[in-house]
This record gives structure tokens, C-alpha cells and sequence, in this order.
């Protein structure tokens, strides 16, 4: 069994540039590639060499102030929260659900480890919240991961040994 | 008669009788029964008609290397055709019905191909290519193509879903017999993640049905606790009714599950492995032999699986004919079933190990050195006709029986092994091709990662894989056999069959190799042998050493043909997956979407997203639509959605050099709230991008692309930023998703904007080509004053989750002004109105901006940017080019698209000369007749001159040539 959440309201600010500054403006500490890091309900994850996102509540006021923060820096700022659709995924199925869709090693996957890959045909981000996992696609194709997610959870899961 | 047995069958489960109908015919069955063996249990030996000849056909084997017996399950919405009847589980109340005969299996009207087989040989189908020529086209390629192609194909659209799975392991293995769970039990005690796959759903390959012990235990008790122990280990994930489809580099192997219960029908797992261990077993080969395909001979082996797993004898004499040990354990199987066995013809001079012992003691005749020279009978096996093994074939005996049962010894299936690159190794003494362990498929460190095991490995015997733990009956030696009598005529040849699914006898490979066809590939290709379903699971060794021998080249010489993926067919179905239905393809929506739906969008698919080509209403055709929303935004407010436009912001302190690079005009010097529009060229030269650029700050832009350039043009960037210009500081960020934006356009688009509120929106704040970042109606938004359609307009960007509320405050301030959302066909017109290139349109990767006449977006003073070389190439750089101007037909009609510009004469290729093509036409509500935008052969020189297109039928088009601007070439309105 697993229970698909469309999440609401989650703030992302897409910070570019180096990593170690970027994490200091933010006030949390640098995350470890492929991995995130969190602290005080915010979470810094890494997407790249010069690339972290930042989980947030008040996006919009957080960038902001990331900008002041980075100015005089090479960095760039963008709140893109508006872009992303979030679903969470739960129950002791939830894994072996998104297996199905997702070329991922949920067996392997570090708990603070954060996967950029794709979901069936579109690209999308996940990685372990609470006992299940959060996934974010593009907006655009919110109904299309949605009804995805919903097909594949409504199927008897395969195993994922470990997840 | 083939028949049930009293007892026995390890399979199938006789408290629980099931039944289905076999082309109408209502036939009983037990649980656990494949189609094979519930037909053989009923008397049903004849299962197919053969692909070429319409030969009566029953199963051979009782695996997955069976030719003959495919057959068409399911009806409606779950037919399946070309399903091997001898791996399909028997369902109750699921039909079944045979193939490729009419009007019925037993009286095939087909048959008589067979009759006049002999003027249909190997190649016959190339032959008729070459001549007569027109006997092709009239006679040979309808009758070809009648005949073609095995099952018929569903009509009804599938009502099963399946699905797929990634997975993950240290050690993959395929194939649960004996070595399969050893290396399973091996892999999962140090710890590794392991995935065991069986393509049957039973465990244990052969060992169960072959005999002997393990460690002093029936082989099938062994195998039960051996899997339980596999079940309970958490880091082992066991998947019986799973084939090991095909491996692929870097450890990439497909497997194929076929799902027990509701849900999805079959499963197809994407495994990342990084060791595959192929404990495949091997494949029993035919004896090539006159008649070996009469319904009733089968193989030795597959005659005791039915035997010991199905309760079911494929007769009640069966002569055993072989040319090793192992099919004597058939001829002890069958006897302790009770059955006859009345002689063994084997094709040894020499057979005295410890199961022919055992045979003869139980007093049965064993013939050495004999063969069969024929079989006896039409529709089925009514006797074998007894020659030497060494000579031509003289009949020395007739003995009746009514199965026969053969081996022609064992081939390792070693396909998965092959899939990646593994090579094999001829076995002389053994007679078989067997993995060359020094040579196995590479991963990317140049280690080899899949091996072998078992009797995939070449160890056929449990006493080869287990050693000590085990005891089997020592085994002589095996004789190549590849044809049965080695001096058999042609008469014996023409009836022999290497492949069986194909109809390829051992007559065709000799032609073949008679006519030059020396390759194994070339011979493969030329007689279809090792084609199809099967793929030659049979007939791949009996015909490359029958091939080998018409050469008199030794057989690892000639070689194998290439094995490909998958080990058997993989249904369209599981490669789908969940592509399908409302998961087909992503279809990307903007945040007005649900709006556009519910308000008569008609839909226009622009790549992956929908976007409206206009808004129905009621009574109204598609083209009233487009006229009615082309006239609201000439003459008072249109609204448009265009959120799909790319949104790059590039920022850093070299965003503006970095710009000067990519766009042929000058980014650099745009002041910080000014617009700019912009080509994009590639190095080539060629415009692949336009769009208006916004300085946001002295380090920031945002760059507008086209809706189908959003990603491209990002990727495009990263890869001159990643890739050449590493040393730029500059990022690219596509925000494309982030905003929505609406465009609001015509006369009244001010008074709209300013009745929202919350911005100065006015000429003298916010003049043509600035833009400004506010509140508008309490939205953030950032209010661009551009313009694609020639009238007063302003799109306005709020973040996409308040793209709707911004939508409805636009249509509710601008109810007085009849605000008009429109679709793209209107953008469309509107634009042609005004002149204005659209990519895709009056581009498609030839076109320079130059020929658009767009010279002035082409900066003299930059020393580079992208395509600035190519364009002072000879040919680009000719004033003999199609470049673009209006055209307008005389009588206001609208020019086809795409239609030629018609030239003087015909061109070394017998075509008529063409000067131009148009590139966009429409009629222009505005203008009230036809306007057109087209590249002509140095077409602005030729203003005022009456130009002729062709048309696809009927009279030419005649068009006078004119500047592309048909609306307000002076402006007025655009700066209004």
C-alpha cells in the first residue's frame, strides 16, 4: 500500500554559484554532493557543482534576503517555487510504488540523499521525507506525474529490498 | 494417441479440473497444465501448421524453444497471438485457437505449399524479386504478402495495464535450476544484494525430472529447501515466472515477469546488475532425419517432462533415437510410467555406459549404429522406417509406434551471455558451443560481468556442478550427428527440418551454400533459418554444422549467428509499460489551463504542451473563432495566455558578454528596464531562436524564447557554458515554469491595466520596448511593453500560482472592453498582419535572418557571436538567395501553404523549376482577403512583379509581390 499527497505551499529558492557561500548566506550548512542538508525545518539540497536548493516556508522573503546576502557575490537567486509540483509518497509500499517509475536504487538511498532523475517520461527530484519520500516534477506536468503516481500505487508493489 | 497418464505429474494439481475451448473444442485440463501439455493430455497432438509449407505440426519441445505449437490466446481485448503453447499456463475458460491454418487445423488448405515445396526452396522469395518482373507485382507480392507474418494481430485495444521496475544488485541470476540457486545461495551469503530470476514458475531446471541425488537426497526435495532458504534471506529477491530477457552494457539486464492475480498483466524489471550469473540450462538438439517433424516426434527430453511433469505420455510405443546417453533416461522414464519403448536406434557404433545398461536391462532392444531413415506416417507418427547410421538410408526394418523421441545431444543457452559480447568456444569432444570464460562480455572498467554456470557453462550433468554432493549415471560419450543417415540423398535432405518454425530443411542450407551463400549470416538471412518467434533455439547448431559440412569447413569456422535480445518475445505491451492512455506522454499544462478547458478551448498540441487555437463558442466554426479574435484585439482588448514562452534569466558579471555571443544584435548596451528583441543563430549561421530580452539588472537579463525553445535554447546555453566558455562567469536559470504571462493587447490594453491598478502603465512611464516590475491588482507582476501583434500591448508576468486570479481580474476589468481571450491561431494572423517571422514557420534551419530581411538585428560592430562566420560564407553571403516578401493574390483568396513559387523550365532532374515557397498564409479578418508571407528568389528587388504558384491540382496561383507588412506600416499603432 502507498498514499499519494499533492504538498502545497512548499517554498524553493534555487541558489547558483559557490556552494560553500551559498550555504553560508543561507545559514545552513553545505551539503555533501548528492546529498542535503537540514537544520531548523529548512533543507539546502545540492543539484550540482554550482547548484543548491533551498526548501523553505516563506520563499519570496527568503530569496530577497538571499539576495542581499550574495550581493557583490557571484551568485544568482531565484525564487522558483510556482515552477514545482510536490507529491508526497507513504506507506510500506511507497518505495516499491515509485520503483516502478523511477530509475532509482531506493535500496541505497541515503537518508539525506537527494536524487535528480526522472519519472517515467519527465524529469523529477526525490528524495526521503518522513517514512516515505517526496517527489517534485515541473508544474506543467503536475496531472501527468499525478495520475502516474496514482497508477502505480494502486498495483501491488514489487519488492525493494532495504528501502 | 497422446494421453493423460493414471499418476504422476509433479506440476499439475488433479483435485483442481479446469477446461477451455481449443478452436471450439472443449478440452479438460488440471491446474498447472500449459496449453501444451492439457492438448497432449486430450489427444490434441496436432497443435500448428507449419509458417512455409503448412506442415501438420505438434509440440517438439516443452520449453521455450518451441517452434510449433504457437497459438492464439484470449479473445477481444486480451487475444494474444504467437503464444508458445508448451510455456502458456492452461486457464480456465480462457480460449485458445491455432494459427496459420484454414478454414481449419486439421484440413488446411494451405498444405498444398508443401505439395510444391519443391518449387518453393531456400531463396525462393528473393528469386522472385529478379524475374519475371511482372509477375512480382501482379502474382508473387500479393500472394507474399497474404501469406506473410505468424498470428493474426489484436483488433481490440489491450484492457490489461502493465508496468515496469527499476531494480538494483549486486548479483543477478538468471535461471533457477540447480546452479542457479548454488550461485544464488553462494552470492547471497557474502552479503550481497541478489536478484534470482526463473523463467518457469517452479523451481529447480531440470534436476527434478532427470534423476539422480543430491547430497543423498531426490534432487526435488533439494531444490525446495534450497529455495525456501533463498525466500527468507532479505538481501535475495526471488522472481519465478520471470525470463532474463536480454543483457545490455554495463550490466543492464531486462527481465520479464509475467504477474499472478489482479492488477497489471506483466512486469518488465530495468535491472542495473553489477554481476549477471547465467545459469540458463542448455537446449536439447533435433536429430535432422526425414519426417522429424510429424506431429509425435519430439524431443527426448521434453517427452519425459511430459511424462513426469504433467502425467502425460505423447504415446504409448515411443522409440527412442539418439546419438548420446541421455535420451536413454527418456526411455526409463517412460517405462516406469508403464509405457512402451520397443527399440533405441542409436547412432553410435559404440554405446555401453551405465543408462544403456540400465535400458537394456529392462528389455529393450538397443539398436547401435541404426538411425531412422523416415518416418512412417501423414498427420502423425504411425512407425519408423530403421537404416544404418553410416550409409544411404536402405530400409532394414519398419517399427510401429506412435511418438519418437530424439536427442541429438545439448547446446548450453548461452544467448544471454552473447547479448553483450561474450564469445564461445566450440567443444569438440562434446559437441557443443560453450562460453569462453576468457572472453566474457566487458563493463567499463574491462572486466568481464556476466559468467556462466551449470549446464549454460557446458556442465550438463548435476555431478559436473555439484561434484561430490551429488550422483547421477556416468555418461559415454556423445557423436555428432547433423544428418540421419550421414549419407542420406536428397530425397532423405528435402525432408529433414532444421528449423521448424521457418520450414528450413537440411536441402535448403546445402543450397545455400551451393549458390554461394557461405556466411553463417548470409545463409541465415537467404533461408530464414534461426528467424522468427524461436529465433532458432533448435535449429542454430544442427544448421551451422550442416552448413559447416556442405563447406567442408570445421564448424567453429563457420561460427554462430549473432544472438540478440530478447531470450524469448517480450510483449509490445510490457515495453510500454505505463505509456498508455491518460500516461501516454506528458502533456504540459500552463496555470491557466483548466480556464482555457472549460471555456471552449479548441486545442493545438505546441510540443508536449496544449495550448488553445482558439475559444469556441456557441454555433461558431473554428475559423468565425479565429476571425472574431483576431477583430477584438485590432479593435479593442485580446488576452492570451503566454506562459509557454521561455523564460531564461542569465546573470553574472559577464551576462552581457555572454549575450553579445548568442544573439547576433547587441545585448550588452541595453539599459536596465529596456527590452530588445533578438535573433539566435547557430555556428552555421542559421536563426534558430528569436525572442524579446529584458535587462533586468546591470548583471541580469531574461531572455524570452520561443515556446518550443524554452528548453533547447537553456541547454543550448549551458552547453557554450560548460563546454567553450568555462571561463565566462555567468548562470543560466530557465524560470520558464515559474511565471505566468498573459499578454494583453489592442486599444484598450492600457485602460485595462490601469483599472487594475498598482502600476504607472502609461506611454511616459512605460514607453514601446520598456518594462517595469510592480503590483498590479495586488500581484507581483513584472509588465513588459511589447508587442507581436502590431497593436498596444503589455504582457505581464505574475508567479504562476496567481496566473488564474490575474486572468480573471484582466476579463473582469476588461468586460467593458469585451476583453477576448485568444488562441494562437490568432497570434498567428495577427502577427502576418504585422510582418513579423515566426520560427518554425517562415524558418526551418536553412533560413538567415538576412533573408527575412532582418539585417538590422545583425550587429557590424561586434567582433563575434554564434553564426557570424557561417553567414559570410560564398552561399549565404549571395544575393541570389529566397529571401522574404508579402504576396497577395488579386482576388483576396488565401494562398495554399507551402505552395511554390513556379520558375522558367525543368532542372536537371526533369523538375519544374521553383524560385520560392510561401512560408505563412491566412486570411486577414483585419485587411477583410488573403495575405501571405513567402521566400522568394531575391525577392525584395521584385516589388509590384505578378509571380505564379503551383498548385497540387487544378490552375496555378497567380500573387503580386508586396512588403511583407500589411498592418500599420508606419507603427502608430504598435507605439500607441
Amino acid at each position: 500500500m502507498a498514499e499519494v499527497a499533492r504538498v502545497h505551499g512548499l517554498g524553493m529558492v534555487t541558489l547558483r554559484g559557490d556552494p560553500a557561500e551559498l550555504a553560508d548566506a543561507a545559514g545552513l550548512p553545505a551539503p555533501e554532493m548528492r546529498m542535503s542538508a537540514r537544520a531548523d525545518g529548512e533543507a539546502l539540497l545540492w543539484m550540482s557543482p554550482d547548484e543548491l536548493l533551498l526548501v523553505c516556508d516563506d520563499a519570496p522573503a527568503r530569496a530577497a534576503a538571499l539576495v542581499d546576502a550574495l550581493s557583490g557575490r557571484f551568485a544568482t537567486v531565484a525564487d522558483v517555487s510556482d515552477a514545482r509540483a510536490v507529491f508526497d509518497v507513504t506507506g510500506p509500499d511507497a518505495a516499491g510504488t515509485l520503483a516502478k517509475l523511477m530509475p532509482v536504487d531506493f535500496g541505497a538511498l541515503a537518508p539525506e540523499e537527494v536524487r535528480r532523475t526522472r519519472m517515467a517520461q519527465v524529469a523529477a527530484a526525490c528524495w526521503r521525507e518522513g517514512e516515505g519520500y517526496r517527489v517534485v516534477c515541473f508544474r506543467s506536468v503536475a496531472d501527468y506525474a499525478d495520475a502516474l503516481l496514482r497508477q502505480a500505487a494502486a498495483a501491488p508493489a514489487p519488492p525493494v529490498p532495504g528501502a | 494417441m497422446s494421453m493423460r497418464l493414471g499418476d504422476g505429474g509433479r506440476l499439475i494439481r488433479r483435485e483442481r479440473p479446469i477446461g477451455f475451448r481449443f478452436d471450439g473444442r472443449y478440452v479438460r485440463a488440471y491446474e498447472g497444465d500449459t496449453l501444451a501439455s492439457a492438448l497432449l493430455a486430450g489427444g490434441h497432438l496436432l497443435q500448428g501448421r507449419s509458417f512455409k509449407y503448412h506442415r501438420p505440426r505438434g509440440p517438439v519441445a516443452a520449453g521455450p524453444e518451441e517452434p510449433n505449437a504457437l497459438m492464439g490466446v484470449g479473445e477481444g481485448a486480451r487475444f494474444t497471438p504467437n503464444v508458445r503453447a508448451t510455456t502458456e499456463p492452461a486457464r480456465d475458460g480462457v480460449p485458445v485457437r491455432s494459427q496459420n491454418a484454414w478454414p481449419s487445423l486439421d484440413a488446411d488448405v494451405g498444405i498444398v505449399n508443401d505439395w510444391a515445396a519443391r518449387f518453393l526452396p531456400a531463396g525462393f522469395y528473393y528469386k522472385t524479386f529478379i524475374h519475371p518482373r511482372p509477375l512480382w507485382k501482379h502474382l508473387f507480392e500479393p500472394v507474399i504478402r497474404r501469406a506473410a507474418g505468424l498470428g493474426a494481430a489484436p483488433t481490440d485495444g489491450d484492457a490489461d495495464r502493465y508496468e515496469q521496475c527499476y531494480a538494483f544488485c549486486d548479483t543477478l541470476v538468471v535461471g533457477g535450476g540447480v546452479a542457479g540457486l548454488l550461485a544464488a545461495r553462494e552470492a547471497a551469503d557474502r552479503g550481497e544484494r541478489v536478484i534470482l530470476c526463473e523463467q518457469w514458475g517452479h523451481w529447480g531446471g531440470r534436476a527434478p525430472v532427470d534423476g539422480g541425488t543430491i547430497d543423498g537426497r531426490d534432487p526435488g526435495d533439494w531444490v525446495k529447501d534450497a529455495v525456501e532458504a533463498l525466500d527468507g534471506a532479505e538481501n535475495v529477491t526471488l522472481l519465478p515466472r520471470t525470463q532474463g530477457a536480454g543483457v545490455y552494457d554495463h550490466g543492464y539486464v531486462l527481465l520479464h515477469e509475467r504477474l499472478e492475480g489482479d492488477g497489471p498483466r506483466e512486469r518488465l524489471w530495468r535491472v542495473r546488475a553489477e554481476r549477471v550469473v547465467v545459469a540458463a540450462g542448455a537446449v536439447e538438439r533435433p536429430l535432422a532425419f526425414a519426417g522429424n517433424d510429424r506431429p509425435g516426434v519430439m524431443l527426448a527430453s521434453a517427452v519425459r517432462d511430459y511424462v513426469v511433469n504433467w502425467g502425460v505420455a505423447p504415446g504409448d510405443r515411443t522409440v527412442v533415437v539418439t546419438n548420446n546417453d541421455d535420451a536413454y533416461r527418456t526411455a526409463l522414464t517412460l517405462l516406469d510410467a508403464g509405457l512402451q519403448v520397443p527399440a533405441v536406434l542409436d547412432a553410435r557404433p559404440k554405446a555401453d555406459g551405465a543408462l544403456v545398461a540400465a535400458v537394456e536391462a529392462r528389455g529393450v532392444p538397443v539398436h547401435r549404429g541404426r538411425g531412422v531413415a523416415r518416418v512412417l506416417g501423414r498427420d502423425r507418427v504411425r512407425g519408423v522406417a530403421v537404416c544404418m547410421q553410416a550409409g544411404e538410408g536402405a530400409v532394414l526394418q519398419e517399427i510401429a509406434c506412435d511418438a519418437v523421441a530424439m536427442s541429438g545431444g545439448w547446446s548450453p543457452a548461452v544467448h544471454l551471455w552473447s547479448h553483450c559480447g561474450g564469445k564461445l568456444l566450440w567443444d569438440e569432444d562434446r559437441a557443443m558451443f560453450v562460453p569462453d570464460p576468457d572472453r566474457p562480455p566487458t563493463g567499463a572498467d574491462g572486466e568481464g560481468f556476466v559468467s556462466c554456470v551449470g549446464a549454460a557453462a557446458g556442465a550438463l550433468t548435476l555431478r559436473e556442478i555439484l561434484g561430490d554432493r551429488a550422483e547421477a549415471a556416468a555418461e559415454g560419450p556423445i557423436v555428432p550427428v547433423w544428418m540421419m543417415p550421414q549419407g542420406a540423398g536428397p530425397k532423405l535432405r528435402a525432408k529433414a527440418f532444421l528449423d521448424y518454425q521457418n520450414d528450413v530443411k537440411v536441402s535448403d542450407v546445402r543450397l545455400a551454400a551451393q549458390e554461394g551463400f557461405e556466411s553463417v549470416e548470409h545463409a541465415k538471412r537467404y533461408t530464414t533459418l534461426g528467424m522468427a518467434t524461436d529465433q532458432g533455439k533448435l535449429s542454430n547448431i544442427n544448421g551451422l554444422a550442416t552448413l559447416a559440412g556442405a563447406l567442408d569447413a570445421p564448424i567453429p569456422a563457420v561460427g554462430t549467428t549473432t544472438f540478440r535480445p530478447p531470450w524469448t518475445p517480450v510483449t509490445f505491451g510490457a515495453l510500454a509499460g505505463e505509456a498508455r492512455g491518460e500516461t501516454f506522454q506528458p502533456l504540459r499544462k500552463t496555470p491557466l489551463h483548466g480556464w482555457h478547458e472549460a471555456n471552449g478551448a479548441h486545442w493545438e498540441p505546441v510540443g508536449q504542451w496544449r495550448r488553445p487555437y482558439c475559444y469556441l463558442r456557441d454555433g461558431e466554426s473554428v475559423e468565425q473563432a479565429v476571425h472574431r479574435e483576431v477583430r477584438a484585439a485590432r479593435t479593442s482588448l485580446g488576452l492570451l495566455d503566454a506562459s509557454t514562452l521561455g523564460k531564461i534569466v542569465v546573470s553574472g558579471p559577464d551576462a552581457g558578454r555572454f549575450l553579445d555571443l548568442l544573439y547576433t544584435n547587441m545585448m550588452s548596451t541595453l539599459k536596465p528596464g529596456r527590452c530588445r528583441y533578438g535573433l539566435m543563430c547557430d555556428e552555421n549561421g542559421f536563426l534558430m531562436d528569436d525572442g524579446v530580452v529584458a535587462r533586468l539588472s546591470d548583471d541580469a537579463f531574461l531572455c524570452h524564447t520561443t515556446t518550443g525553445g524554452a528548453d533547447r535554447i537553456h541547454a543550448w546555453m549551458e552547453d557554450w557554458l560548460q563546454c567553450e566558455w568555462w571561463d565566462l562567469k555567468v548562470h543560466a536559470l530557465n524560470l520558464t515554469e515559474q511565471f505566468a504571462q498573459i499578454a494583453v493587447v489592442g486599444p484598450k490594453a492600457r485602460e485595462v491595466l490601469e483599472a487594475l491598478g498598482g502600476m504607472d502603465v502609461s506611454r511616459e512611464a512605460l514607453p514601446f520596448m520598456a518594462w517595469a516590475e510592480g503590483t498590479l491588482g495586488g500581484i507581483p507582476a513584472r509588465v513588459f511593453r511589447i508587442s507581436f501583434s502590431g497593436e498596444l500591448s503589455y504582457e505581464v508576468a505574475v508567479p504562476a500560482n496567481r496566473g488564474r486570479e490575474l486572468w480573471d481580474a484582466l476579463r473582469e476589468a476588461g468586460a467593458a472592453h469585451d476583453a477576448t481571450p485568444y488562441g494562437t491561431e490568432a497570434l498567428h494572423v495577427l502577427r502576418a498582419e504585422k510582418g513579423f517571422i515566426m520560427i518554425g514557420d517562415e524558418t526551418d534551419g536553412t533560413v538567415i535572418p538576412q533573408d527575412l530581411g532582418l539585417d538590422w538585428a545583425i550587429s557590424k560592430k561586434k567582433d563575434d557571436f554564434l553564426g557570424k562566420r557561417g553567414q559570410q560564407r560564398t552561399h549565404l553571403a549571395d544575393p541570389d538567395r529566397w529571401k522574404l516578401v508579402g504576396l497577395l493574390t488579386p482576388d483576396g483568396s488565401v494562398l495554399p501553404d507551402g505552395a511554390y513559387v513556379l520558375g522558367e523550365g525543368i532542372n536537371e532532374n526533369g523538375q519544374r523549376r521553383v524560385q520560392g515557397r510561401v512560408t505563412s498564409t491566412y486570411h486577414s479578418p483585419t485587411l477583410g482577403r488573403g495575405i501571405a508571407m513567402a521566400l522568394l528568389h531575391r525577392g525584395p528587388d521584385r516589388m509590384g512583379e505578378t509571380i505564379r504558384l503551383g498548385a497540387l491540382r487544378g490552375e496555378d496561383h497567380v500573387a503580386e509581390v508586396v512588403s511583407p507588412v500589411f498592418y500599420d506600416p508606419e507603427g502608430e499603432k504598435l507605439h500607441g
